[in-house]
């Protein structure tokens, strides 16, 4: 199996299928950890992590906290509201202080695309992304991956469907890239006000017109997040019409091959995107994601200590 | 492979050590109540195979093995581990006041020991943890002895012991390169 020799994780788009397979294997086995009683190895012992949030978070921000406890590194959490950014202090400059702290890994969210790349050029420990506006989210990619791997057994050939807001989501980006690299076919829907200008330019993706025409016989349907936070008014007239046209109930879930996954990376907005019979329901994978992120990140923190300078 | 290789054991020797290392496994803890083998990734689980295997014919009733993969216990993760996969360690049952023997294919600096006993302890407090390897070649960095050993080389630093196996995992020969 490939080496993996990043410093950095970014985006899955900078990552080969190899440094993907080796993230999953990875993940795969330090799983086991975080069943035991005594949930902790000392791989990180004195490696020091910061979490620096621009950005709301509680599942990512939590599962990467956990992720570096059991790995017996240090974490430090920083949020917006008790940084100095808000004294307005620029991204590089906070960069630098935190620098002169000596970190190892710095795991960042920010609401800028391609923030992560200005920091990695300031900074010399490795940086994380942890979701860059509507770029990239990997750790997130990269567990709904192990997901699916988990149910099918590989990636390869699976038709896996990826419905609703597609513009603002760097979740649907990351999937894509991580997905068509592992050989699975991806079908995108949403309201034309929700789909990016030359949407099949964001990989080798179909565009459906339609949300049946997307989930018709997928092995995994994905429903994205209504961001309400990231969109005006106009993108949709209201959260009724959007559940109608673009809502997954058990009956369009029907369409679906039968046991199809449904996934979700959360937070839901119950009965807007999925209806709570979906939700709650036998096909969903949702909690198996939220169990599986932390592996993941703990694969990401393990790996990136032994990349090399890019 | 180096020029200069030499066989130290072959196959049936190997056989041999590991029957005797399972009888003297009996003899110590009078029998295989509450003992249990746990192999070190990858020779060690192998190994720890073939004397459970070994210790059914001899005793019958079987004995539980497990193995641990130790790369998140090492203690010089920097150098060498991130860049390559973690493997698994599968332990399907508690070892609380369990015999533990440790099984693995050469002790050398005793540091891959050492690692394996923190990784047990996260399994429960076994009630003692003896060592059985295949070849013991010197070179000790820390104060650690097998309790059972298939045959003490003496070696220099420049060379290197290996217990080489077949696609059945089992093994085939102890070979010395220099």
């Amino acid at each position: 199996m490939a080496e993996f020799k990043h410093r950095n994780i970014i985006a899955l788009r900078d990552l080969t299928k190899g440094d993907i397979e080796l993230l999953l294997a990875t993940a795969e086995n330090l799983r086991e950890i975080n069943s035991r009683d005594i949930k902790k190895v000392p791989t990180l012992r004195g490696k020091t992590i910061i979490n620096l949030f621009y950005e709301a978070s509680t599942r990512t921000r939590t599962s990467f906290e956990i992720a570096a406890k059991r790995l017996s590194a240090d974490t430090v959490n920083i949020s917006p509201s008790t940084s100095s950014a808000t004294k307005g202090e620029t991204l590089a400059d906070t960069a630098l202080n935190l620098l002169a702290m000596k970190p190892d890994i710095i795991v960042m969210r920010h609401a800028v695309s391609g923030s992560h790349y200005h920091l990695a050029k300031k900074v010399t420990c490795s940086v994380i992304n942890a979701g860059d506006g509507a770029h990239e989210h990997p750790s997130q990619g990269l567990l709904d991956l192990l997901t699916m791997k988990d149910k099918f057994g590989r990636l390869d050939g699976l038709k896996v469907a990826i419905v609703g807001d597609i513009t603002h989501s760097r979740v649907a980006r990351s999937d894509i890239q991580g997905l068509t690299k592992m050989g699975s076919h991806v079908y995108l829907a949403g309201p034309p006000t929700m789909m990016p200008p030359a949407a099949e330019r964001l990989g080798s993706v179909t565009v459906c017109a339609t949300m049946k025409e997307a989930i018709q016989d997928a092995d995994v349907v994905m429903m994205l997040r209504i961001q309400q936070e990231r969109q005006g008014k106009t993108l949709m007239p209201n959260a009724r019409e959007y559940s109608r046209y673009f809502g997954l109930n058990p009956e369009n879930l029907k369409l679906a091959k039968p046991g199809a996954m449904v996934m979700h990376p959360g937070p839901i907005n119950r009965g807007v995107e999925m209806s709570s019979y979906v939700v709650d329901g036998s096909q969903s994978h949702i909690l198996k994601q939220v169990e599986n992120g932390v592996a993941v990140r703990m694969a990401m923190l393990y790996h990136v200590c032994g990349g090399e300078l890019e | 492979m180096t020029e200069n290789v030499t066989v130290l054991m072959d196959e049936s020797g190997i056989k041999r050590a590991l029957t005797r290392i399972s009888h003297e496994i009996l003899e110590r803890n009078k029998g295989v109540r509450d003992v249990v083998l746990i192999g070190i990734r990858s020779g060690g689980a192998f190994l720890a195979e073939e004397l459970a295997k070994a210790i059914t014919v001899i005793e019958g009733g079987a004995v539980p093995v497990g193995s641990v993969d130790i790369t998140l216990y090492r203690d010089d993760i920097k150098s060498h581990a991130p860049h390559l996969p973690v493997g698994k360690t599968e332990i399907g049952f508690s070892l609380q006041g369990k015999k533990v023997v440790l099984v693995d294919d050469v002790l050398f600096t005793g540091r891959t020991i050492r690692a394996a006993m923190d990784a047990l302890m996260a399994h429960g407090r076994p009630e003692c943890i003896q060592l059985a390897v295949l070849i013991d070649r010197g070179h000790r960095e820390l104060p650690i002895r097998a309790d059972f050993v298939g045959r003490n080389v003496p070696t220099s630093l420049k060379e290197n012991v290996q217990v080489v196996f077949n696609e059945q995992n089992q093994p085939l020969e102890v070979v010395l390169e220099k």
